[in-house]
């Protein structure tokens, strides 16, 4: 009954984005500012139905209803609690329904938090926003219903894979999708402003932060993956340039773009077409990774379906809103007025390149993503592009922009003067090849690690004394004081999301270079060395979970003959599925990761193997990565911002 | 004429769109990729040698009589470490001979690799340059071929030999094999 009810709500909820999308039209043709209202309200319904459909199929999962197809093939009754609801989205259908969620409550965030919204804008960009989730929600019922039913039911559920058990990977989806579907607000807002053919500065303030947002959540959703690709694949890396990962990589990518556009667009008024192009894009890049991971054009590990029908309906979506928008872009974007006229040398001219950097970026890894398609379309042969094509493409291109933003925020806007800018540099310059010197004396280490630790300390150095010349310029204490906390909080963000990347890249760099990585077969008691610390391999022992069985191994770890930790990797065996997975010990510190796969045995008599890898400074990578996220999250909320939490703030007074 | 160059970002996605469109109504699974040289004999290759192991030369391999593999690896190549283990136990379980082919790789590095954790290759021969591996059409390693007992390929596997590819389809395809000899 519960189910039927979901199914239910969610049909309705269809004909309630249909109510969304075209009563605004109707109303801007009539003059009706009833008319236009109703998408307010059309959105709140929407989203409640929605809600009460996914809380539906949630109920089915953990009550491991098996009447129901889709819980029958990926749920299994002994799952714990926290992965069979997590499960609801580990699937095909689930993950849709899971999208339209985020895509409801960011229309109803919208509509809550946009009273001030003059209600044309307001309007058209909650009609757009009922246009996705029509396409959307009829794409779930055509092609993708979670809610069918089995007859007879099943007793038993088919367990689903068990690579996918893991905390990391649980959440990672939802925040991903919080960043994709956040992309569809400042699409949305992009549609608003190519109709209405106007860009002011408060169409850019409201969109500012729904892009900061976004791009906040798909770092934190990219970061997760990546940790637990790290975590349980066993390979002891972290980014593999696998597909799926260049899906959600790409529309990162054009967001950190569009959030840098939108600073000139907002202070100077001129990159408008530019920055509105950005937010298209991104979108579109969004619908095209949901279209690559589901569609069966590209072959990945994560690949859900293999489903031409949906395919077909998925393409059809990006020719609607891609085709649609571009075309309009094309048509109006010239009517646009640009503001005014800079100088290359300029803070605006820096954010130009960064720009240009980070679109051919996306763009190269779209290439590299889809070469095989065009490959085989044009010489039908099948060709497969791997981490080689674009690490060596990727990493010159980021070398240019990581060089500019080190003293990029030290120019001024409009006409910088390099003059000033020039001792700086220079100081900068010997700073960093000391800092690089230093470690690669101490190390040793190829070119490119030299190159890598002295970009990382070339933007540390660059962003700490930029911030460090704005606050202790004062010639007291007290305005020293004074200075730091009046220092606006976005330029905190930044500053804090530039030094993420220095310590990313420096993480990032020498955890590969000076990474030591042992094969090698054990016996019980042997001993291993890897830099000074000694493993002990102690015992094996048997292990049962609640769906699995393990055979797991017990390392005594030794630093410098003292400060004694365990590992334990393990290789379980999941009885649903019959499938064999590693799970690694990984002993995590500020300054090493030291990380030991049980690996596959020959025969029961043999030796245990072990691939053992010694990553120093692995975890600069996701500090690097959670400062990056910080610096968002605080420029959010800047005083600039204002606007709407003094909204927020009224409400609230409103309701008490 | 300005104003034209606001359509370049439409017509670079129509072409996306053509190239899509193409992929899916041609309907293929994109990973099975078939290999030029399907049912064909085993090409004459010239590689240089390992020290301390057996050269690989195609005469040996075409004077063989029973099913083989001839695997494409390098010491660089992780996967290649992570098929190692079931290359092995093709070797010592079922007495499969496997071919390696060592590609575009650093010698010392391999051989210490085979030395570290085991040698699952009656013979070795080396590409240095990879233009060898060209002739085989092989795009990225690990890559694997199964021979019949007359040398003919007969099936190509792309990417890293899993324990399910293992179950799957390699043994399977050796047992079909020996079953035609």
């Amino acid at each position: 009954m519960i189910i039927e009810l979901g199914h239910f709500c969610l049909a309705l909820a269809l004909s309630v984005a249909i109510l969304q999308f075209i009563l605004p039209i109707i109303g801007i043709r009539l003059k009706s500012n009833r008319c236009l209202n109703t998408s307010i309200y059309s959105s709140y319904i929407f989203f409640f139905l929605v809600l009460l459909s996914f809380s539906a199929l949630a109920w089915a999962y953990i009550s491991s209803d098996f009447s129901l197809m889709l819980v029958a093939q990926n749920s299994h009754s002994q799952k714990p609690l926290i992965y069979k609801i997590t499960g609801v989205w580990g699937n095909h259908e689930g993950s849709l329904m899971l999208w339209i969620l985020v895509l409801s409550i960011y229309s109803m965030a919208l509509s809550l938090l946009g009273k001030k919204l003059p209600l044309r804008i307001k309007s058209i960009v909650l009609s757009v926003q009922g246009l996705i989730a029509v396409a959307f929600t009829s794409f779930i019922l055509m092609t993708s219903n979670p809610f069918l039913r089995l007859l007879p039911p099943r007793l038993e559920g088919e367990g689903f894979n068990p690579i996918l058990q893991d905390i990391g990977l649980a959440i990672h989806p939802p925040f991903l999708y919080l960043g994709y579907v956040g992309l569809s607000i400042t699409f949305s807002f992009a549609i608003a402003a190519l109709i209405l053919k106007q860009v002011d500065s408060i169409w850019i303030k409201w969109v500012r932060p729904w892009a900061m947002m976004s791009w906040i959540f798909l770092t934190i959703g990219i970061a997760l993956g990546s940790w637990w690709a790290y975590r349980e694949l066993g390979w002891g890396g972290w980014w593999f340039w696998d597909p799926v990962e260049n899906a959600s990589f790409m529309p990162w990518l054009a967001t950190t773009a569009l959030i840098h556009s939108s600073i000139v667009a907002e202070k100077r008024n001129t990159l408008k077409a530019w920055t509105i192009l950005l937010a298209l894009i991104a979108f579109s890049l969004s619908l095209l990774g949901t279209f690559i991971v589901r569609s069966g054009v590209l072959v990945s590990v994560h690949a859900f379906a293999s489903d031409p029908s949906r395919g077909i309906y998925i393409l059809l979506m990006l020719i609607l809103f891609t085709g649609g928008s571009l075309g309009l872009f094309a048509m109006n974007a010239p009517k646009l007025r640009s503001g005014s006229m800079f100088s290359p040398i300029s803070r605006e001219g820096a954010i130009v390149i960064n720009n240009i950097i980070f679109s051919s970026a996306a763009a190269t890894v779209l290439l590299g993503t889809l070469y095989p398609i065009f490959v085989d379309a044009l010489t039908s042969s099948k060709v497969s592009v791997g981490a080689p094509y674009f690490e060596s493409v990727f990493i010159p291109l980021m070398v240019p922009a990581i060089l500019l933003c080190g003293f990029s925020p030290m120019l001024t806007w409009k006409k910088g003067v390099l003059d000033n800018v020039y001792e700086r540099i220079i100081f900068i310059f010997i700073f960093s090849v000391l800092a690089t010197s230093f470690l690669v004396y101490l190390k040793g280490g190829a070119a490119i690690t030299f190159l890598g630790i002295f970009l990382g300390s070339w933007l540390f150095i660059g962003t700490i004394y930029d911030f460090a010349e704005r606050t202790l310029r004062g010639k007291s204490l007290k305005s020293v004081i004074q200075r730091i906390n009046n220092y606006p909080r976005s330029a905190y963000g930044m500053s804090l999301a530039h030094i993420g990347v220095s310590i990313f890249i420096i993480g990032a760099t020498v955890s590969s270079a000076w990474r030591t990585e042992i094969e090698t077969s054990m016996e019980i008691g042997e001993e291993v060395f890897i830099e000074n610390k000694k493993l002990i391999f102690q015992s094996i022992k048997n292990n049962q979970g609640p769906n699995w069985e393990a055979e797991v191994a017990y390392f005594k770890v030794l630093d410098n003959n003292k400060n004694v930790s365990f590992l334990y990797p393990e290789r379980r065996f999941y009885f649903a599925s019959q499938m064999n997975t590693t799970e690694p010990a990984i002993l995590s510190k500020l300054f090493y990761d030291l990380y030991i796969v049980l690996g596959e045995r020959k025969s029961k008599n043999e030796k245990f193997i072990f691939r053992i890898y010694y990553s120093p400074l692995l975890n600069f990578i996701w500090i690097g990565i959670g400062f990056m996220a910080l610096g968002g999250i605080i420029s959010l909320f800047d005083k600039k911002h204002r606007i709407i939490y003094r909204q927020i703030k009224q409400n609230k007074k409103k309701n008490a | 004429m300005r104003n034209y160059y606001y359509y370049i970002p439409l017509i670079c996605f129509l072409l996306l769109v053509l190239f899509f469109g193409r992929q899916l109504f041609l309907n293929e699974d994109p990973s099975n990729l078939p290999s030029v040289l399907i049912d064909e004999e085993f090409p004459v290759l010239e590689f240089a040698q390992l020290e301390k192991y057996n050269l690989l030369s195609t005469s040996d391999i075409l004077s063989y009589d029973r099913p083989s593999l001839v695997n494409v690896w390098a010491s660089w190549c992780t996967p290649c470490k992570v098929e190692h283990a079931n290359l092995m136990v093709l070797k010592m379980d079922y007495e499969i001979r496997i071919y390696g082919i060592n590609y575009k790789d650093d010698i010392q590095e391999a051989n210490k690799m085979l030395v570290k954790i085991g040698n699952p290759f009656y013979s070795i021969g080396v590409d240095s340059t990879g233009r060898e591996s060209i002739n085989l059409g092989v795009y990225g390693i690990p890559e694997t071929f199964i021979l019949d007992s007359e040398g003919q390929i007969r099936y190509r596997h792309v990417g890293p030999i899993l324990e399910f590819d293992l179950r799957e389809t390699i043994l399977p395809i050796l047992t079909q094999l020996e079953k035609e000899r």
